[in-house]
């Protein structure tokens, strides 16, 4: 699964990893989370995150 | 130095830093200040520190209003070392006990940073205290410009204390904007273009955000430099129009040197441009600091780089400057390169993949001369010049 930037503060999204601090669990794939999921270093929207190419 | 009372019970008790010239590589040609904010209620609030090593004079500040061992609660909006730094040394000496208010990326910065512990008290955007006579309210301003960046507005006095937002570099002890008059507007524009530029986006959002909420905002205390209190809406007009980027009829043309050939084309590259009815200036990098580059750089439309080739890449000085500008992502502008060569050549094309990858729209291919530049070379580059200077006058 495709990693993603936070292209306000480089903060990567690891489907991996998942955000488990936020509730989102190991596995979810980026498209899966949901749109009101923000960055959890900077708070930024989903549509700021950019593929990791 | 003494405390200025800013509203009835509320003061500035920080610190002037004179001395200052290099701010972790950002030149502070009029030195600094740390300001730290006093709010004397039923619960007497500290808001922010200072560097570690002002602590104990504005604990000085603090005793000429009250002893500072009244103090009940501290928040830290910033955790910032500058902001940060006094807090082991003021809370050792008022009660470790005490609680420290910050947002949520604060507990985990200042934990972070400061591990033998304080006694940390996360608030949440919008969450509210009562300190007696006056309510706080927290907003989380997260990336403007670290994580953990907070503001406190004190509804009673209406003052909107902004952390390093809408801050400058300037020591002086006019302490408002008034007072210093329009040279002050210089210094904010320089600390936006070094500190704030690359979140302009969340800047936009945020500034909507305040107008959504109707915050009346009387006055706008930051962490450094000035307090705005004659028309706080000028600053935050200009923080909108800054972070649009739309550029002004500018160019920049910025450059380094060895035996004077790149500064020959610079300078009939610039004139080019100003026969179109373009600002323009050269910049001889070393006779400049990468900061003020910056802050010519945030409203011109486009940005030229010359650079020498040196042992088969760009100058150390003029990567010095594209680096720096890489991570200030400026939007918006028109790019293009030049530079003189021996034999290999390799700079120009090196610095428009730079300018490629901040965005720029490459308005030239970019142009090389030999050695030094001839009549011939010299009109070329006045010729490259005008082709920018049409291309900025097309672009607005």
């Amino acid at each position: 699964m495709d990693k993603y930037v936070c292209s306000v503060c480089g903060y990567v999204y690891d489907p991996a990893n998942g955000d488990p601090d936020n509730g989102i669990e190991p596995g979810t794939s980026f498209a899966d989370l949901p749109n009101d999921w923000v960055c959890p270093v900077c708070g930024a929207a989903k549509d700021e995150f950019e593929k990791q190419e | 130095m003494k405390a200025v009372e800013l509203a009835k019970d509320v003061y500035s008790v920080g610190v002037i830093d004179w001395n200052i010239r290099d701010f972790h590589g950002y030149s502070t040609e009029r030195g600094s200040s740390y300001n730290a904010y006093l709010i004397v209620d039923e619960k007497v609030v500290l808001i922010d520190t200072v560097k570690k090593e002002f602590t104990d004079k504005m604990l000085e500040n603090i005793s000429s209003i009250i002893d500072p061992k009244r103090i009940d609660i501290v928040i830290s909006n910033h955790t910032e070392m500058d902001h940060s730094g006094g807090l082991p040394r003021v809370m050792h000496y008022i009660g470790q006990d005490k609680p420290v208010y910050c947002s949520k990326m604060g507990f985990k910065n200042l934990s972070e940073h400061f591990p033998a512990g304080l006694n940390l008290k996360e608030v949440s955007n919008g969450e509210e205290m009562n300190i007696g006579k006056r309510t706080l309210t927290f907003l989380e301003t997260r990336m403007l410009h670290w994580p953990d960046s907070m503001f406190t507005y004190d509804q009673t006095d209406k003052i909107l204390f902004s952390s390093d937002a809408f801050g400058q570099h300037y020591a002086g002890f006019e302490t408002f904007d008034d007072k210093v008059g329009d040279e002050i507007m210089h210094h904010a524009k320089k600390y936006y273009a070094n500190i704030l530029l690359l979140y302009a986006p969340l800047i936009l959002k945020l500034i909507e955000k305040v107008q959504e909420m109707g915050l009346d905002i009387k006055m706008i205390c930051p962490d450094h430099g000035i307090i705005w209190r004659s028309d706080p809406a000028k600053i935050i007009n200009a923080y909108v129009e800054w972070s649009k980027q739309e550029g002004h009829k500018k160019a920049i043309v910025v450059y380094d040197t060895m035996w004077h050939s790149t500064e020959i084309m610079a300078e009939n590259i610039a004139e080019g441009i100003a026969s179109q009815g373009v600002e323009a200036r050269p910049i001889h990098i070393r006779s400049s600091d990468r900061s003020d580059i910056m802050t010519e750089a945030l409203n011109a439309k486009a940005i030229v780089f010359g650079s020498p080739t040196l042992n088969n890449t760009i100058f150390p000085t003029v990567a010095d400057v594209l680096t720096y500008m890489k991570g200030l992502k400026p939007k918006n502008k028109i790019g293009a390169a030049f530079g003189s060569y021996g034999w290999s050549g390799e700079a120009v094309a090196e610095i428009r993949g730079h300018l490629e990858n901040l965005g720029m729209e490459i308005v030239d291919p970019g142009l090389r001369i030999h050695y030094v530049p001839d009549d011939q070379g010299r009109a070329e580059a006045y010729a490259f010049g005008q082709k920018i200077g049409k291309a900025v006058i097309d672009a607005l």
